[in-house]
């Protein structure tokens, strides 16, 4: 997809570990305590909890897109698939606090149920929803990879693939039969591990454990770009026939790609559920799929902590500008969007260096101590 | 965009620190939360409620405002996106901290902002026929509940000698619900099972768990679904009863009149078209189609025709970016909107205060309005007694009203109800 790209080594470690200790001392130490002494209130920092979420959706995009050329459009079937397998167990903890009174979930109750179907006994078991928030997402990305790369799909095919991939799996959800609650899909939930979800102290636990899930997560793609894996990775991005050619089997390299990054965004849906506090098909549509590509394209593309911005950035202009101009956010974003395109290819994150060009350019012998 | 609008989209969650540190809010103002997706799939049914709201707001400051405090709208954008109207619900309550909220049309939407109004103790009005089966003490349910529309207009028919009933839905809550709870009246009524189309669906047991046809949202091809309807209604004595949402009943109306089936041979009634409707579907295919709401527009009082005009003249004053100004009709969604605000205005008078818990006990004490469908009454559940009324679509999208139904009382609680 993007042969034209020039082989760019990683950044020097010192600028990632810089960056990488700042959030993680803002997102881990500064907000939850900001938040527990009452300066910032519970709504922001569950809003910046779903952002990360978010982000990890991003993450996820960004590990195909910009690290391995493969424009996935299905990444939030996955995401989404995360969320329905922890949503399962959160289902069950709402025990008999339901509107019907009853101990099943109230679609159930709803669709005539008078016992639970046998799949979902296992989920009151914490650890067995957990699993599946892995298994799941992981066995379908394995398989789907499996057919697809060996096929040799590629390109604007791959895309269109995933993305029918993903609406396929949206209508299955939709169905009242597929009994995981159809188009309302799951909501109300009360406890996760016994600590009542509407607490805040609950709402910042899920905070922190969001943003070190995070921040593990960007650790370990910062340690795979370094290492042999991660050239091959590039080296698939930049010129797949010569990497095949050269002697490395380019399918199975996707096939774990492509399950790695269903995996990442798998957990950042299981994670968004309880903070969110709804899940249903709509998470699910191409339509979420293309926004997480547009968070990563403002974020910056290819770059470790561009899809985060982004994902960051463009929920923050969404939550703030569907309160102070609702009727014409659409057209800011929108705005936004092709201003980025136009003039900042490399996305927000390249906006400093673009701004000391500038500096540089038409302020040559002002301050030659800046240019150091 | 300038250097100071960027700067301050950075600053979201300084934002939340803001409010915090402000000055007190102005003294005579109540802010109240309008919660509606102005953007998305669901724009052109909602948009014409943040407009009602807003036009209902402006005509309440006129006259003094509530308790002597002029309302101060927030109006949010849901974006037809589900998770999104609960961030909004929070932000409504929780930063905005407004008295009272009015908003959603989707039952997931709805669903979607239950759990933040029980958390922080707020009160949403909700306007739009829905499925019953909950009963919230932090919704005030303006909405008619399928006793107010669904068994009223199965009543008509059988008046009119119906005696065949072919259920047809999308596929989702409210459909599915509203068409067992009618397999239970027409059964109750009299009509042999096998009178009634659209198939069941039966669990292990035999129980009947599912009845009617459905389709998903989006649906086309009903070639296949008419073709049933025709056979269904061969013998004559058939009516179609219709929760088919949207956009797909343009395909099915066109269809319809395509085989052949017309009103006179085999009426449908639906539940989901208002005039609003009209705006976007060919009245042309429907005429002589059957309607039921709580309102139409063509219902002739004075308090009607003040409602519509005021309206109207509202709407040419309004600036409001983006407000559609020509062809504006007024439908029942619209109008219990307008109801609930009068509602609420009439339940903070009689407490005495915004007090969410004193509103409610003000609610459930039974408190009246004249609107423009007639008289409504809030009731100990929550709902609302209103009149029903059952129309004949006309060529231009508009209702000839044929029966009434007065003080209906609303019952949210149906299935299992209606015993043979």
């Amino acid at each position: 997809m993007a042969s034209s790209e020039k082989y760019v080594p990683p950044a020097p470690l010192s600028d990632t570990t810089v960056a990488l200790l700042v959030f993680t001392v803002g997102a881990v130490l500064i907000m939850p305590t900001l938040d527990s002494f009452g300066v910032i209130d519970h709504f922001t920092l569950n809003l910046w909890g779903k952002y990360l979420c978010y982000a990890l959706l991003a993450l996820s995009v960004n590990l195909l897109w910009g690290g391995t050329g493969l424009l996935s459009l299905g990444q939030a079937l996955f995401f989404a698939l995360g969320g329905y397998m922890h949503g399962m167990y959160l289902m069950r903890m709402i025990g008999d606090q339901g509107q019907y009174h009853k101990p099943l979930p109230d679609f159930l109750v709803f669709l005539g149920w008078t016992e639970l179907p046998g799949f979902w006994k296992p989920f009151e078991h914490f650890s067995f929803a957990m699993l599946m928030v892995f298994l799941l997402p992981g066995v379908i990305a394995g398989i789907f990879g499996w057919l697809a790369f060996r096929s040799r799909i590629k390109g604007v095919y791959f895309s269109i693939l995933t993305q029918a991939l993903t609406y396929a799996g949206a209508l299955i959800f939709f169905r009242n039969n597929t009994l995981m609650g159809g188009n309302n899909g799951f909501t109300d939930f009360k406890s996760e591990l016994g600590f009542a979800l509407r607490e805040p102290s609950t709402q910042r636990g899920l905070f922190i454990a969001t943003a070190v899930v995070l921040i593990g997560v960007v650790v370990f793609l910062r340690w795979l770009e370094g290492t042999k894996f991660g050239l091959v990775q590039r080296a698939i991005r930049d010129g797949e026939n010569r990497t095949l050619f050269s002697g490395y089997a380019t399918p199975t390299f996707k096939l774990f790609l492509f399950v790695l990054a269903a995996l990442i965004a798998a957990i950042g849906g299981a994670l968004y559920v309880p903070q969110v506090g709804i899940i249903n098909p709509s998470d699910m549509t191409p339509e979420k799929s293309l926004e997480a590509i547009v968070w990563v394209a403002v974020g910056g593309r290819g770059t470790l902590f561009g899809p985060i911005l982004g994902a960051v950035f463009v929920n923050m202009l969404k939550s703030y500008a569907t309160r102070a101009i609702p009727d014409l956010w659409l057209i800011l974003l929108g705005g936004l969007f092709l201003l980025v395109v136009l003039f900042l290819p490399g996305g927000l994150i390249s906006l400093p260096a673009k701004l000391r060009a500038l500096w540089q350019r038409f302020r040559p012998n002002s301050n030659p101590v800046n240019a150091a | 965009m300038s250097p100071t609008r960027i700067t301050s989209l950075f600053s979201v969650g300084a934002l939340a620190l803001a409010s915090l540190v402000s000055p007190a809010r102005a003294e005579d103002t109540v802010k109240v939360g309008v919660l509606h997706s102005l953007s998305g799939t669901m724009a052109i049914s909602e948009t014409s409620l943040r407009d009602v709201l807003l036009f209902t707001f402006d005509e309440i400051n006129a006259k003094g405002g509530v308790l002597g405090k002029k309302i101060e709208p927030v109006v949010v954008d849901g974006a037809s996106n589900w998770p999104l109207f609960a961030e909004k619900s929070k932000q409504l309550l929780e930063q905005d901290k407004v008295a009272v909220t009015f908003g959603c049309w989707t039952s997931v939407s709805r669903k979607s902002c239950l759990p933040v109004f029980e958390k922080n103790n707020g009160l949403l009005f909700y306007p739009v026929q829905y499925e019953g089966e909950e009963e919230s003490k932090n919704v005030a349910y303006t909405a008619e509940a399928v006793n107010q529309q669904a068994t009223p207009a199965v009543d008509y028919l059988l008046e009119q000698g119906v005696k065949k009933f072919y259920l047809l839905g999308s596929d989702y809550v409210y459909p599915q619900t509203t068409n067992l709870v009618l397999l239970e009246y027409l059964l109750s009524k009299g009509v042999p099972i096998e009178n009634i189309g659209g198939g069941f669906r039966k669990d292990a047991s035999g129980k009947i768990i599912s009845a009617g046809k459905y389709t998903p949202f989006g649906h086309t091809d009903y070639q296949q679904i008419v073709a049933e309807i025709k056979q269904f209604s061969a013998g004559g004595g058939a009516a179609v009863v219709s929760t088919l949402n949207g956009d797909t009943n343009v395909p099915f109306f066109k269809e319809y009149a395509a085989s052949g089936l017309t009103a006179e041979s085999c009426p449908v009634v639906s539940f989901s078209i208002s005039e609003d409707e009209f705006r976007g579907l060919p009245a042309d295919k429907l005429v002589g189609q059957l309607g039921c709401w709580t309102y139409f527009q063509s219902i002739k009082s004075p308090a009607n025709k003040k409602f519509s005009e005021d309206f109207q003249a509202w709407l040419g004053k309004s600036t409001v970016p983006g407000i559609v100004k020509d062809g504006r009709v007024t439908c029942s969604p619209m109008v219990l909107s307008y109801d609930g605000v009068y509602l609420w205005k009439a339940c903070v008078e009689k407490a005495g205060s915004f007090d969410v818990d004193k509103v409610r006990e003000a609610w459930k004490s039974g408190v009246s309005f004249d609107g423009p469908g007639g008289k409504v009454t809030t009731q100990p559940n929550m709902h609302l007694t209103k009149n029903v009324f059952i129309g004949e679509t006309k060529a231009d999208g508009q209702f000839k009203i044929l029966k009434s139904f007065d003080n209906v009382y609303g019952e949210p609680w149906l299935k299992g109800k209606f015993k043979k």
